[in-house]
């Protein structure tokens, strides 16, 4: 109880002391002391409960729940407040209609519910703790030097630095305590505040997209919070319990928790911004990138999945997984397409991001050990590979002067390391053998073995996509561009440090690939599926381990060692002007050499992948819900 | 211990020896053969091998210190996927050490910021994204047939693939017309020299950087028919015969494709690739969904 | 062994010619000729290449092209001047604007006579160009780089001392 109540408390804690830091190097040293002792507590956490079984917790008496349900309301006077403040009253509804909902379960009837455990520490939960302890908490650090130049380039900005850092922490402590707790009516209200601080990081700039997009985000969150209100409702009303894993149990015992699941799988949709409801995401890239780093790699989106892997052994073929594998692979399809027509960097990402939670929630929907064992290896090594994305591109921006990828030609002669750490998280999202790639192999098992040949078609065509964008911005920032002076001199030295340490996790964490699926997945799994098993052979792991080590150690050795080489300019049949960036044109007149990647905006253009993604999965939605509510009604 | 060195080493080595040798050999009479099409007598058969050769003796010339780099990774990674296809490792690991071989190529490519070689490395990446489908299809294909990524127990069956995966086969034989690079889909590259893109994603390649991706394509070859030979070899002594014949008969026809093939835009390459992916290799996978 | 004989790469640049020769030059390509039995290939980028072969008068909008073009090819190579507009300028000598034969432009190692030059006239000088090219691979593997630089080195810029074009 400690170590969670520490997990908890110490973030919070240090999020109301930033509240009065209002001088630049007492935050700087209390952000960064807070962030290393969060990142040190959630791996003595790990490494305490790692060697346990699972831990189970319950807290004696009423208070907790109490405490809980009245931070419930007062946060729904705040959102009530906010939302009639920026005249929209109606989301604010969607807030009063939920709290009310849960007041009145919990008031009438919580006493036949029994809690038997609070709180949870399994093995997955310990991955989720180190994800969010140590890249949540770096992600912090890079804030300290990333809001600096924010508010130097960016003047009409009201510099709020102290509540931006106070939202962090906060929602660092609500993402802790959402993955420990397993009482599902604690879950809601951490799910509630993890909404709300998104909701508040979006608006950050309080300009009128800003506002609108922040808005945006929370009532699709609302929806999902709803959603998670009613499951527990039904959830409580029909079995009598309100606890994850039980419910778990039940379902896998043959109890029917199918429209409960499906709820808090259209939860996990809303928050992990599964079509149609992915636009809260890209609308999120209007916050500093730290927060988008945040929202995007280890908390808010990686909230949503949780749930819905934590849920993995009660979906498959029934309608609740029915609705994650449709929702999340139409999602993961169409949000690669899209991601091929953005030039812009962060939206890429975001696109990216999309896809891959589609992916993960795709894997989880058909709820096999194979896929439930890929969904978590996709969590791990995306909520490392895409926060170095993230910080990379802010990083780039605040150099280059541009987020937009075709101005990041040349990257590698102007910012040399940053475009080293930049590549190595591209790589990480989509080349073999790191692991992002390793997982896409499981997951192709995983869906043959279920027999699901439409997931087969989205997963190859998918996987394509995400090749070809990736590619195409990894050639842009690895060309060289004659005439470039280095200008990463003045690059923070905490965004060097979160920088370097982020590009070496995601190499580290490829090459021990093996020991995180022997150590925490294979056993966590094996708890709540009869019959393990090996998704990819051990031989492979090795070979995919030694294949990164000799990508890292092949550089180090032989890279730009061209010899002797006599150089030449670049072929311009004849006309280079001698700089290899002009060329002599007609009338003598040099002409500029511009390069351009291709977007092919004609098939892949965002408003149509995003319209089809949204149509298709929405009509799915709506349709497993109806044959679902039907199917209840009829029992009744 | 014995057993590992005649199941492993010896193929690897087997491999890294002869399939150049072999590559260079097809490429030769592959000349040839377009030449006879073409009623030209067509260079010596050895050719490829003199100009790999030539290439390796003339003076090292470059446009950046990076590019041949990048280019070693790519006949590096080549051959690796091929090391993993002869010692009959996992189907899934093949393509995939092939896709970080060709991106490596398109890296290389990109690294010069020429424009000939750029618009190739992006032409190339298209083609990739063409046909990574297919050759994904493929796998599952095989899997879904005999249960294993497994290289080792795909020949080994009761049937050949074949029987299982025609429709596969058909999209296997469509987007190795990119692979091969053959008209009318050779947009990044072409062997026909003197086209739009002068010379594609290889432009700024010269020398010895320039026999090392002619001779990483002779490797690449040499185990993309290996994927054609798969689909005919079950546990029957006689089927390898079958396949290397299958090997040729496909060959052949490429060159034929490409004889009388004029190079098409990207959007019918994609278009294209995608319909016969969806068409052959899909509907096969879902009708073997249903009878498996 | 040497292997630079068998396979000899070119590009071919046309000046401001008639377009006869390059009809010629092509011509050596088709069935009839063939040129790929010598395992000749025409490749449009001089960092493959291994013979320039030029047709047509240089004037003073290409000598610059030609230049780097020869530039940018990797030693050992080789120049063919086909036909008399290469050579000399042919009728157009005495233009304002051109220079004379491709020699003055860069070296030449071979000078292809006619008007247009046949193709078997090209394909000879080209395979005239073979030792000259075997000569230099020699001296290339022998180390003289240096030497072979400077045997191979551009004359001095025609039109340098005016101001732009004549």
């Amino acid at each position: 109880m400690g170590f969670i109540g520490f997990l908890v408390g110490f973030p919070a804690l240090v999020a109301i002391a930033q509240l009065f830091i209002k001088d630049e190097g007492t935050r700087s040293v209390v952000t960064k002391v807070a962030a290393a002792v969060t990142a040190v507590a959630a791996i003595v956490t790990a490494i305490v409960f790692f060697g346990q079984a699972e831990t189970r917790l319950r807290v004696s008496g009423e208070w907790l729940s109490t405490a809980v349900l009245i931070a419930e309301v007062a946060l729904c006077v705040v959102i009530f407040y906010l939302c009639c403040k920026a005249h929209r009253v109606w989301i604010g509804l969607l807030s009063v209609l939920q709290t009310a909902l849960t007041v009145w379960f919990e008031l009438a009837h919580k006493h036949g519910i029994f809690v038997w455990s609070d709180f949870v520490i399994d093995k997955f939960t310990i991955i989720m703790l180190l994800i969010i302890g140590v890249i949540g908490s770096a992600i912090t650090v890079y804030a300290l030097g990333y809001m600096k130049d924010f508010h130097a380039h960016d003047h009409h900005v009201a510099d709020r630095r102290p509540f931006f850092f106070f939202v962090m922490y906060i929602f660092l402590a609500a993402m802790f305590a959402l993955v420990l707790s397993n009482n599902l009516m604690f879950m809601y209200f951490f799910w509630e505040v993890t909404s709300v601080c998104s909701f508040l990081l979006i608006g950050y700039t309080r300009t009128k997209e800003a506002e609108r997009n922040s808005f945006r985000a929370l009532w699709l969150n609302l929806l999902g919070g709803l959603a998670f209100c009613l499951a527990i409702i039904t959830l409580g009303l029909s079995t009598g319990f309100v606890e994850l894993e039980r419910m778990v149990f039940l379902g896998r015992t043959g109890a029917d928790v199918v429209l409960p699941a499906a709820l808090l799988v259209f939860a996990g949709l809303t928050k992990a911004a599964q079509m149609p409801f992915s636009r809260w995401l890209l609308g999120a890239m209007v916050a500093p990138t730290p927060t988008s780093a945040l929202l995007h790699s280890s908390t808010m989106v990686k909230a949503g999945v949780f749930l819905i892997i934590k849920l993995a052994p009660v979906l498959g073929d029934n309608s609740a997984g029915l609705l994650a594998m449709m929702a999340g692979g139409m999602t993961f399809l169409f949000a690669s397409f899209a991601a091929i027509s953005q030039s812009n960097g962060k939206k890429v990402l975001a696109y990216s991001t999309i896809s891959n939670l589609g992916l993960i929630v795709c894997c989880a929907g058909i709820g096999t050990f194979e896929a439930a064992w890929t969904a978590i290896m996709l969590v791990i090594f995306h909520a490392v590979a895409k926060s170095l994305m993230f910080l990379c591109v802010g990083t780039a921006e605040h150099h280059v002067g541009s987020r937009d990828i075709e101005d990041f030609d040349g990257l590698f002669s102007e910012m040399p390391q940053l475009a080293v750490c930049m590549s190595i998280g591209i790589c990480g999202m989509f080349l073999a053998p790191f692991g992002m790639l390793i997982s896409k192999w499981a997951a192709m098992k995983a869906f043959i073995d279920s027999g699901h040949a439409v997931l087969m078609l989205v997963l190859v065509f998918g996987s394509s996509a995400t090749f070809f964008f990736w590619t195409k911005w990894l050639g842009k920032i690895t060309a060289i561009v004659a005439g470039k002076r280095n200008i990463e001199r003045t690059v923070h030295k905490e965004e060097w440090f979160v920088l370097k340490g982020l590009a070496a996790a995601t190499v580290l964490v490829c090459i021990a690939f093996p020991v995180i699926s022997f150590g925490a997945v294979t056993p966590y799994l094996g708890q709540l599926y009869t019959g393990t098993m090996e998704v990819i052979s051990r031989s492979n792991m090795i070979i995919m381990a030694f294949m990164v080590i000799l990508l890292v150690v092949l550089p180090l050795v032989a890279f730009g060692r061209g010899g002797n080489k006599k150089m030449v300019h670049v072929n311009l049949a004849g006309e280079n002007q001698g700089d290899d960036l002009t060329f002599r044109g007609s009338m003598d007149i040099p002409v500029p050499v511009s390069l351009r990647n291709w977007y092919m905006e004609d098939y892949f253009g965002e408003k149509r992948m995003l319209v089809l993604g949204s149509v298709l999965s929405g009509v799915l939605i709506v349709l497993i819900f109806a044959a679902l509510l039907g199917g209840v009604i009829n029992v009744f | 211990m014995y057993s590992n060195i005649v199941q492993i080493i010896l193929p690897a080595i087997a491999y890294l020896v002869f399939a150049p040798v072999v590559g260079g050999l097809l490429a030769g009479i592959d000349r040839r053969i377009a030449a006879r099409m073409q009623r030209r007598k067509g260079p010596p058969l050895l050719q490829p091998f003199y100009d790999v050769f030539k290439l390796c003796s003339k003076q090292g010339v470059s446009v950046n210190q990076v590019q041949d780099f990048y280019v070693a990774g790519f006949l590096l990674f080549v051959i690796i996927s091929g090391i993993f296809f002869f010692t009959r490792g996992d189907i899934l690991l093949v393509v995939f050490t092939l896709t970080l071989a060709s991106v490596c190529l398109v890296v290389a490519a990109y690294s010069s910021n020429s424009p000939y070689s750029q618009i190739g490395a992006e032409r190339e990446l298209l083609q990739t994204m063409a046909y990574e489908p297919m050759l994904l299809l493929t796998a599952m294909g095989f899997y879904m047939a005999f249960k294993t990524f497994r290289l080792s127990d795909l020949v080994s069956g009761r049937l050949p693939g074949i029987v299982y995966l025609p429709g596969v086969f058909i999209g296997l034989a469509y987007i190795l017309t990119i692979k091969f690079r053959k008209s009318p889909f050779d947009l990044s590259m072409s062997h026909e020299a003197h086209q739009e893109l002068v010379k594609g994603i290889v432009t700024e390649f010269s020398g010895k950087t320039l026999a090392m991706v002619e001779v990483a394509h002779w490797y690449e070859n040499i185990f993309l028919l290996g994927f054609v030979y798969l689909f005919f070899v079950w546990n029957e002594p006689l089927s390898p015969l079958l396949g290397l014949l299958a090997c040729a008969a496909v060959y052949v026809l490429e060159i034929f494709i490409d004889n009388c093939c004029a190079r098409i835009k990207w959007q019918g390459v994609l278009s294209s690739t995608w319909a016969v992916t969806l068409v052959a290799g899909f509907v096969n996978l879902l009708v073997l969904s249903f009878i498996k | 062994m040497s292997f630079m004989k068998k396979s000899p790469w070119i590009i071919h640049y046309d000046g401001s010619s008639c377009n006869g020769c390059d009809i010629e030059v092509l011509a050596c390509l088709t069935p009839l000729y063939d040129v790929e039995r010598f395992g000749i290939v025409n490749t449009g980028n001089p960092k493959h290449a291994d013979i320039f072969v030029v047709t047509g008068s240089v004037n003073a909008q290409n000598v610059p092209v030609i230049r780097q073009i020869y530039s940018q090819m990797p030693e050992p190579k080789a120049v063919v001047a086909v036909g008399i507009c290469a050579n000399s300028g042919g009728v157009f000598r005495e233009c304002y604007n051109v220079i004379g034969g491709v020699d003055k432009a860069i070296p030449v190692d071979v000078y292809v006579p006619g008007c247009a030059a046949r193709p078997e006239a090209i394909i000879d000088g080209i395979v005239r160009a073979l030792d000259i090219l075997e000569e230099k691979r020699a001296k290339l593997k022998s180390g003289k780089v240096e030497e072979l630089e400077e045997q191979d080195g551009l004359p001095p810029e025609p039109f340098a001392n005016k101001e732009g074009t004549p």
